[in-house]
């Protein structure tokens, strides 16, 4: 994997930081429309007809650049959720008891002010909330009361960790973060997690490629991770890198985006856009506007359709349901091979794809 | 005729085998993706061993679709070379192992 400089696309003032340029991007590869091919192969619209999972992205600062990120997040990014959107968010919780689960993610979420606010009050409520960390920001000197935090609120942690081997993790995420990770794994499991508390493990591809099987990779993480490091942890989900932000600028400047692309539509599986996380999720911006998905959200796509477009919409009109998704030629990131979510893959792989390309 | 021996855009074209014996081929299809699933060996132990088996044998089609397997079964560069200078050394051992028998012949016939 050609190393990116670590810097945000914004920071840069990379001309891919533009939202509008990157769906330019994509549809400059000739790929075909992705709703055009999901009626090729005889499946429903996407719609969503439930929400099983409210996904709050609380804003795009991170204490780290990681090659691949959707979110160009960064340490010079500004973009955070303030205390009024916050606290819409828990009144769209308390009027739907129905929405079993909190989910928040970044940047690094718990960097954000308001976290403990969206945690305390999510589980006051009875939901399950889960926290998308880095697993780095659990050394910041600023996050040292943050894992009995956690712990008190038994927030599930749901970690990034592209490999159980250095290089890989430091070749996507930055410079010494394998080391860090395994620290704060430690500290975690002294905490409980992954023995009673819930702490699953995040796998993106170093590079241009689909994941491997989710099952087959989760037994080699828990060998490797316990054997060599006395880290235990609870499931692995597999995460296909989207073709969006930094790592669409990867693909560019590597050469592999027209093969990618290609592969994603390939690998189509038609199983896999049964499952899609954008019929169960409903995604909320820093500054509470609506989206399908995370992916959605940092390609400026919002709900549509005649759906509300912001939580205070929302709020006002009272239901989101059911909501015809947005798409774009991104969504075969989430329907190729095994299919992908924020909770894993979401079918079986196709039979050829277990063993490779093609026997040979 | 083509060019040359070797080309990538065959490697997609390895189901044309299937063509003319279909039923040899669904036998074989079924026996490599019952090897190649997970057993007491995981994906990415096999598709290591695959790309170590790859180099000994010298098939650029199955170094490319090995390494790609490899990688996505979550090995690394380090893991893959490893891979490689196993196939080597097997190669190599065996050709030294086969002194033995230069030995055997020189020791008979020598004085």
């Amino acid at each position: 994997m050609g190393r990116i400089p670590l810097a945000t696309l914004q920071g840069r003032a990379h001309p891919l930081a533009i939202s509008a340029a990157q769906i330019r991007t994509l549809a400059g590869t000739g790929v075909p429309a992705f709703d055009e091919l999901l009626a090729r192969h005889g499946c429903s619209p996407l719609e969503a007809r439930t929400i099983e999972v409210l996904q709050v992205n609380v804003g795009k600062l991170c204490n780290q650049t990681c090659a691949h990120c959707h979110v160009d997040a960064g340490p010079d990014r500004r973009e955070v959720m303030g205390r009024q959107t916050a606290e819409q968010v828990i009144e769209l919780l308390r009027r739907n008891p129905g929405i079993p689960t909190l989910d928040i993610t970044g940047g690094a979420p718990e960097l954000n002010a308001q976290f403990p606010f969206l945690a305390a009050q999510a589980t006051a409520l009875g939901r399950r909330v889960i926290d998308r960390c880095n697993l780095s920001v659990l050394l910041l000197p600023s996050q040292r009361d943050l894992v009995g935090f956690l712990r008190d609120h038994r927030v599930e942690v749901t970690a990034s960790l592209p490999s159980f081997r250095p290089a890989g993790t430091d070749a996507q995420r930055g410079d010494g973060v394998f080391a860090k990770s395994l620290v704060a794994l430690r500290l975690l499991n002294e905490a409980g997690y992954g023995k009673g508390l819930v702490l699953n493990l995040v796998h993106n591809p170093v590079g241009a490629f689909l994941p491997g099987d989710q099952v087959s990779l989760e037994r080699d993480y828990k060998r490797e991770l316990r054997l060599r490091h006395g880290i235990v942890f609870d499931r692995l989900y597999t995460i296909t890198n989207m073709p969006i932000s930094r790592f669409l600028e990867h693909l560019e400047r590597t050469g592999n985006l027209q093969r990618y692309m290609e592969l994603l539509v390939t690998s189509f599986n038609p199983h896999a856009a049964e499952g899609v996380m954008c019929r169960t999720y409903l995604s909320v911006g820093w500054d509470g506007t609506l989206y399908d998905c995370d992916f959605n959200q940092m390609l400026d796509m919002p709900t549509n359709h005649g759906a509300p477009r912001t939580l205070a919409e929302l709020l006002a009109q009272g239901n989101a349901l059911p909501r015809k998704v947005v798409t774009g030629r991104h969504c075969f990131g989430c329907t190729a091979g095994a299919g992908s979510s924020c909770a894993g893959a979401v079918a079986n792989p196709p039979v050829a794809a277990r063993g490779g390309r093609h026997p040979g | 005729m083509a060019e040359t021996y070797y080309c990538p855009h065959d490697l997609p074209r390895f189901a044309e085998m299937g063509k003319e014996r279909p039923e040899l081929w669904a036998k074989f299809l079924d026996y490599y993706n019952a090897v190649f699933a997970d057993g007491a060996l995981t994906a990415r132990e096999k598709a290591l061993i695959a790309l170590g088996v790859a180099h000994a044998v010298q098939c650029p089609y199955c170094i490319d679709a090995y390494t790609q397997a490899s990688l996505q079964n979550g090995a690394d560069r380090e893991q893959l070379t490893e891979a490689v200078h196993v196939a080597c050394a097997i190669r190599g051992g065996a050709s030294l192992v086969h002194g033995v028998q230069m030995r055997n012949v020189a020791d008979k016939l020598g004085m």
